[in-house]
């Protein structure tokens, strides 16, 4: 119950860090900018994970950015949401059959939610946010 | 005296309250300019609500007492600010504290960010830390010049106390100098405008945070509770630096021209007063701000070296003349 009036307070200002090492960041950057406005909803990108709510995890991970992954996850203040991005974070995408290429994100970080796409469209990306919102909504 | 102390405990929450809706106003103007929607006007609000059920974070090698107490010295001291500043109605503590005792506090918030960044143990918060110190260096004499100009000019009117901030918002500075005193304290108005975005560390002198550099700079390690304090601490201060501005340049009234009497006097002054630090707030910060880019640090100090001081001491100049002749 506490962390559901948590969440509710959570969703009216979302702070999001984006870690890329892929395409998936390209369509991250029109919902920041003048078309698709994400600020409407109160969400803005931040530089430090200190400040973030949100983790956006774009793309295909290897390895070794698993590992950088994880620690700015664990530098995030709680609670905090990732999110991840692109058919490469679900299955490796069209690097599914590299020897050091993570399948599955939710193998390593705790993944909240996946968005779809080759690269999402800015539409998918502000849909996946919404049942975020919703989800919140209906369990508080 | 009853009625000082309850002021005294109002006029900062007021600040707060107000330095949130201006945050607001500013922001959405910002996205307006950009073609935008922005966010509601009470975003700000959300934001520092949202904040304050984060977790907090203190990081292991941090000193703890300084990283954790810096937030509280910078809100509290912007908030002390505004007992000493005329907003409209004459200051809470009039006769406590002069225009020196308010440049003196506007240093320490600034100063407590240094502190707090260095104090945290990132090498991020180090960097923005020492830019903090560079640019407090750099709009620091620009703004003492402005400061010292105006009080030259009351001083050579005859007026007494000339640093007292009564005297200074209760006499007409405009109507003081001749004509090449009014070119100079036009000059010196630019000036102050121009320190304004210098002082709020807002784009394009955001050396300090340059989240695109330094990753939020002094503000890297903060989260939570503290990063909030950060946060109202910034929105005040851009309410008190816009009331000095209002002080020194722009004191004037509402209540005689309407003949207003009683209660309703200080109300009126108090809303026109707030709407005299929009003004000056949304011309020095929000289009400034969206206009241009971030300078990089060796210009910030080259840039306030050069035009502002060069102006700040033509304007004193040209005031001292006017007063000569």
């Amino acid at each position: 119950m506490e962390d559901a009036k948590k969440l509710k307070r959570l969703v009216k200002s979302v702070w999001v860090f984006n870690w890329f090492n892929s395409c998936g960041f390209t369509e991250i950057l029109p919902v920041v900018g003048s078309r698709w406005d994400m600020e409407r909803f109160g969400m803005i990108p931040v530089a430090s994970p200190r400040h973030a709510d949100c983790l956006i995890i774009a793309g295909y991970q290897t390895e070794k950015s698993i590992r950088r992954a994880q620690r700015i996850y664990r530098q995030m203040p709680k609670p905090a949401v990732v999110i991840g991005l692109g058919s490469c974070s679900m299955s490796g995408g069209m690097y599914w059959d590299s020897y050091n290429t993570i399948k599955r994100l939710s193998d390593y970080i705790p993944v909240d939610l996946y968005i779809p796409g080759c690269p999402p469209r800015p539409e998918a990306i502000l849909k996946g946010i919404m049942s975020i919102f919703r989800e919140v909504e209906d369990h508080a | 005296m009853i009625m000082k102390v309850l002021l005294a405990m109002v006029v900062p929450v007021a600040g707060i309250l107000i330095g949130l809706l201006y945050k607001g106003i500013d922001r959405i103007l910002a996205a307006r300019m950009q073609g935008r929607v922005g966010p509601p006007l009470v975003q700000p609000l959300r934001d520092v609500r949202k904040l304050l059920v984060k977790e907090n974070i203190v990081p292991d090698d941090a000193v703890g007492w300084l990283f954790s107490s810096m937030p509280f010295v910078a809100l509290v001291s912007v908030m002390a600010i505004l007992l000493y500043l005329p907003l409209g109605i004459t200051p809470v503590l009039e006769g406590y504290g002069d225009l020196i005792l308010v440049l003196y506090l506007l240093i320490i918030p600034s100063l407590a960010l240094v502190l707090g960044g260095f104090a945290s143990s990132s090498p991020y918060a180090s960097v923005g830390g020492q830019r903090e110190m560079v640019k407090m260096m750099s709009y620091e004499f620009p703004l003492a010049i402005a400061v010292i100009s105006v009080a030259w000019l009351l001083y050579s009117s005859g007026a007494e106390n000339v640093f007292s901030l009564s005297v200074i918002s209760g006499t007409h500075v405009w109507g003081l100098a001749g004509i090449p005193g009014l070119a100079g304290l036009a000059v010196i108005f630019l000036c102050m405008l121009f320190v304004i975005p210098g002082e709020l560390g807002r784009i394009p002198f955001d050396v300090s945070e340059a989240d695109s550099e330094i990753a939020g700079g002094i503000f890297a390690e903060y989260s939570g509770r503290n990063l909030a304090l950060f946060y109202l601490a910034d929105a005040v201060k851009a309410v008190a630096i816009a009331s000095l501005a209002v002080a020194l340049f722009l004191p004037y009234t509402v209540s005689g021209i309407f003949g207003l009497g009683g209660a309703a006097a200080p109300a009126a002054d108090f809303l026109f007063h707030l709407l005299k630090v929009f003004f000056v707030l949304f011309v020095s910060s929000t289009v400034v701000r969206v206009v241009t880019g971030r300078l990089a640090i060796s210009r910030v100090v080259s840039v306030y070296w050069k035009y502002p001081v060069i102006l700040s001491f033509l304007g004193l100049l040209l005031i001292m003349g006017g007063t000569l002749i």
